[in-house]
């Protein structure tokens, strides 16, 4: 395939592709004639709205997306999204609102906040919620700090934070920001947290531990309850990483379990759009105790209809302007409406019937790690594969010329080479199947011709990347031809 | 509705090939007592009319959608081409994940390219990310960086910042030992040099102010920015309206050592407040200590141009706690109809918005300060936003633009005590004459 250039390298003096309606007050040209004013924008486009059209229709026909691939990309929950929730996200009632109107003037938006947040509340069983967070990052970093915040208000905000290995980075990251130690919990032969590894690390001087539940290998942490008794006992509160809660909608409510604070992913669970990535949403939920502490504003729901309350006097404070990235809660919300409560239980049946699925086909061809029962994702690595210098780059690369999206790679940490396959639950069998023919079809490659493996992809729109050369001489914008 | 693709039989299939005999089988490894034993009280499945009749309804409680709005404050109403949405809409867009796997994410991954370049155009700086989640927590994130290249514990706050990115960067500094204090702004509505030159000293990061600033007022970046690096301190420049880069001088041309914003403005809608576009663009000496995803330019195997997320290694998935942000996933949607929008105003467009947005602007504050008991409250240079003094108060003017279908602009007073009386009124090109003309002669109609 053609390169499809960049803009600025087709651009040409003059052309347009907009135009707007001739001004229609008396113009004054002396009001800018103390501005500081600019020169032209050296390099800005120039192109016909045909060009811009092309332009960015080609760049769109060389991705690969849930519209067009299988895309088992672990741990992002990359399931169907619903067209019909993007209309009822685009209707004008919407689009339009300004968030500084008054409270009184837009009630609907307030109520669609009010809902989601009750909604959230039942299916985690915690008490309340905060919509806020414009991501799953953001929401690990407000849950930290609504900790950080009880524990003071307790008398003693401590100094560390527990992580297990098999973490997602933004966990220890997300701590480290709100001013924690991070101390890392190795994990067992089963992949989940060792109690005695715990128990010893567990300290006075211990915040939280920050727990992923079903963790990043897909397997349960079945000590959930003695976990939260550990780190209760020791004046810690627990923190879950609601990344895959996918796995458990309509099963397990971590509110039940002794979980103080949750972060979800609105754009995994609850199928909004990734956007290729964000914008997504990272609703924080906690327990009575917390709840002073959340973010403002608050949406609360008197007699007189609904209203926003910033006047919450131990508040952690805002974390973003105005109320959260509320399309994509609009989409959440539409998603958890169709469904229904059977539904929401189907999507944790489903995705973990599909996981397992594709982990019963290739057991044996691809190396497991970890043999406990897993939910809706697994990771197999590329130790067989290795025997004969194939790497699970490799692997992911040849995945591409067979028309699929490569699992996710080398994460988590623990498993060297791994190859992490969440497939959700909205694929068909044939897809399940065309994906796991694939895979040992290249695992048979890998041993018969390793080279067109390790040269993979060859039938993609550009082929392997060079990675290196790319940080070791950043070129990160457009500065003429280079 | 269920988005579920497998028939019964399937399903039959594939619990035979896992020889199971029941899908609760497959959640033995959770422990009986921790299971659920109910089912959610979530409403019942709606089809998918039923659900579009059901928002519908709840839109039509939102009343403000349909009035003649002249609010902004760091959420404005422009012109969206239609290409912008045509072209974000598209599958490819809108359903794939963050381009971890470059070779099937080209598309996402130029136009993060394109959208970095054209942010260094505006702001007149040497790099910029791939975006950050929205204005204020962008501001917070370049205070943060600031602190990492300085590493003294101040950092000085305009007043005049937008007081919601003023109450994020307090929550985000909280618990990391960095204090902010403020720096007042003066009768024109502009920082004052004075309380600057006041309050920077040896122990000062970095000094963020915005401009056009919340009131409105365009301010004299280069003055504030050489008297910022006197103190070896940097200058943190944010634009909550970027529709203004298209006329105004660049911070980068006026000192500016790291530059966020706001990019709403560039073709996102106003919905009610998100998702929108943090973006962030600094001196490349910086780059080590830049937060968030930045895409680059190399070449495949065969030599042929293409595009890779890359400096992985001030990011969270390498670094752990040692990254530079926890920030994980841009917003790269938002991006995208910002790249597309900017492309297809082009240089001319944008200049021509942005003189339109002053003329506009200025047009409604004549009308307004011309009224007897309305008065111009800041003598600064404006772009599209003015304050206006009421000396009979606001609230009875207010009620009666809205019997009118007006929502006027916002008043200020519990934003800050100082300014009771005073209300910010925005007006962009989307307003006509006859539009503001109308907000003028309503108000006229309550004055004394």
């Amino acid at each position: 395939m053609i390169r499809e250039p960049l803009i600025f390298e087709i651009s040409a003096k003059g052309k347009r592709a907009f135009g707007l309606p001739k001004l229609d007050v008396p113009e004054d040209e002396a009001l800018i004639k103390d501005f500081p004013l600019r020169d032209e924008i050296r390099g800005f486009p120039e192109v016909s709205e045909i060009e811009v059209v092309r332009h960015f229709t080609r760049l769109s026909q060389t991705n690969y997306c849930i519209d067009t691939t299988f895309y088992p990309l672990g741990s992002c929950t990359m399931k169907y999204n619903p067209k019909v929730n993007e209309k009822v996200a685009a209707l004008e009632s919407f689009l339009l609102s300004h968030p500084y109107a008054p409270e009184e003037l837009v009630q609907g938006n307030l109520e669609i906040l009010k809902t989601m947040e009750d909604f959230l509340v039942e299916i985690t069983g915690m008490d309340a919620f905060t919509l806020q967070p414009s991501a799953g990052a953001q929401g690990e970093l407000v849950g930290m700090m609504i900790i950080r915040a009880c524990l003071e208000q307790r008398g003693n905000p401590r100094q560390i934070v527990l992580i297990p290995d098999s973490a997602h980075g933004t966990n220890p990251s997300s701590a480290h920001t709100c001013g924690y130690r991070v101390e890392e919990i190795k994990s067992n032969e089963k992949g989940t947290i060792d109690l005695t590894s715990l128990d010893r690390a567990m300290t006075e001087k211990v915040a939280a531990l920050m727990i992923t539940n079903p963790n990043t290998l897909g397997v349960f942490e079945s000590d959930i309850l003695k976990i939260a008794e550990i780190v209760h006992a020791r004046g810690g509160l627990l923190y879950m990483d609601g990344a895959n809660l996918n796995a458990l909608v309509g099963r397990f409510r971590p509110g039940d379990m002794g979980i103080d604070v949750i972060h979800l992913n609105l754009h995994k669970t609850f199928s909004t759009p990734h956007g290729g990535g964000g914008p997504g949403a990272g609703p924080v939920g906690v327990k009575k105790e917390l709840s002073a502490h959340l973010p403002i504003p608050v949406v609360v729901k008197s007699e007189t209809g609904y209203a926003l309350n910033l006047d919450l006097p131990r508040t952690i404070g805002r974390v973003r302007s105005f109320y959260g990235n509320f399309l994509v809660i609009v989409k959440a919300l539409a998603y958890i409406l169709s469904l229904g409560p059977e539904g929401l239980k189907e999507i944790a049946e489903i995705s973990v019937l599909n996981s397992n699925y594709i982990r019963k086909s290739l057991e044996g061809i691809y190396h497991l790690k970890y043999d406990a029962p897993t939910l809706h994702e697994c990771v197999f690595s590329d130790k067989y594969q290795k025997e004969h210098g194939v790497q699970n780059i490799d692997i992911a690369k040849r995945l591409i010329d067979f028309g699929l999206h490569p699992p996710t790679m080398s994460f988590p940490l623990v498993v060297h080479g791994a190859l992490m396959i969440e497939p959700t639950e909205t694929e068909s069998k044939r897809d399940l199947d065309i994906f796991i023919g694939a895979m040992k079809k290249i695992a048979q490659e890998a041993a018969e011709t390793p080279a067109v493996v390790k040269t993979a992809p060859h039938a993609s729109y550009v082929r392997r990347l060079d990675e290196t050369s790319a940080a070791r001489n950043p070129i990160l914008r457009w500065e003429g031809e280079i | 509705m269920s988005y579920i693709s497998l028939s019964d039989k399937e399903k039959k299939e594939m619990m035979a090939a896992l020889g199971i005999g029941s899908l609760d089988e497959l959640f033995s490894c959770l422990p009986a007592g921790v299971q659920l034993k109910r089912g959610l009280e979530i409403p019942p499945a709606l089809t998918e009319p039923e659900l579009i009749a059901r928002f519908e309804k709840v839109g039509r409680k939102n009343t403000a959608s349909g009035l003649l709005s002249f609010l902004g404050a760091g959420a404005y109403r422009h012109v969206i081409p239609y290409v912008v949405d045509y072209l974000s809409s598209r599958g490819e867009f809108v359903s794939p994940y963050t381009p971890y796997q470059p070779e099937v994410s080209q598309g996402t991954l130029q136009v993060i390219f394109e959208y970095q370049t054209l942010i260094c155009q505006l702001t007149g700086m040497d790099i910029s990310n791939a975006s950050l989640y929205d204005g204020a927590s962008a501001a917070a994130e370049a205070v943060l960086m600031a602190y990492r290249v300085r590493g003294k514990p101040k950092v000085l706050v305009a007043r005049s910042l937008h007081p919601q990115y003023r109450e994020v960067i307090r929550t985000y500094i909280k618990n990391l030992g960095i204090q902010a204090e403020e720096v007042a702004f003066t009768e024109s509505g502009e920082v004052d040099l004075k309380d600057l030159t006041r309050k920077i000293d040896a122990e000062t990061s970095a000094v963020i102010c915005q401009s056009p600033n919340f009131m409105g007022v365009i301010e004299d970046l280069d003055e504030i920015g050489a008297l910022v690096h006197e103190r070896q301190a940097l200058f943190v420049v944010a634009i909550a309206e970027p529709a203004s880069l298209g006329l105004l001088k660049p911070p980068g041309a006026c000192g500016a050592d790291i530059v966020t914003g706001e990019g709403q403005s560039f073709g996102l809608p106003l919905s009610f407040g998100g998702p929108y576009l943090g973006f962030m663009a600094c001196r490349k000496d910086f780059l080590r200590q830049f937060p968030g995803r930045i895409a680059g330019q190399t070449r495949d195997i065969d030599g042929k141009k293409g595009f890779v997320l890359t400096l992985s290694t001030r990011e969270q998935h390498i670094r752990r706690e040692k990254a530079t942000s926890n920030i994980c996933t841009n917003q790269a949607w938002c991006a995208l109809r910002a790249t597309i929008f900017l492309e297809t105003l082009g240089p001319t467009g944008l200049r021509e918005l942005a003189y339109q947005n002053v003329q506009k602007a200025n047009y409604a504050l004549a009308r307004l300060s011309g009224l007897k008991g309305v008065r111009k409250k800041f003598s600064g240079p404006i772009f599209n936003e003015f304050v206006c003094e009421f000396d009979a108060g606001w609230e009875r003017v207010d009620e009666h633009l809205r019997s009118k279908g007006i929502l006027g602009g916002l008043s200020l007073g519990s934003l800050y005590p100082e300014l009771k009386d005073c209300v910010l009124f925005c007006v962009t090109e989307v307003h006509t004459r006859e539009d503001i003309d109308r907000l003028a002669s309503s108000v006229a109609e309550v004055l004394p």
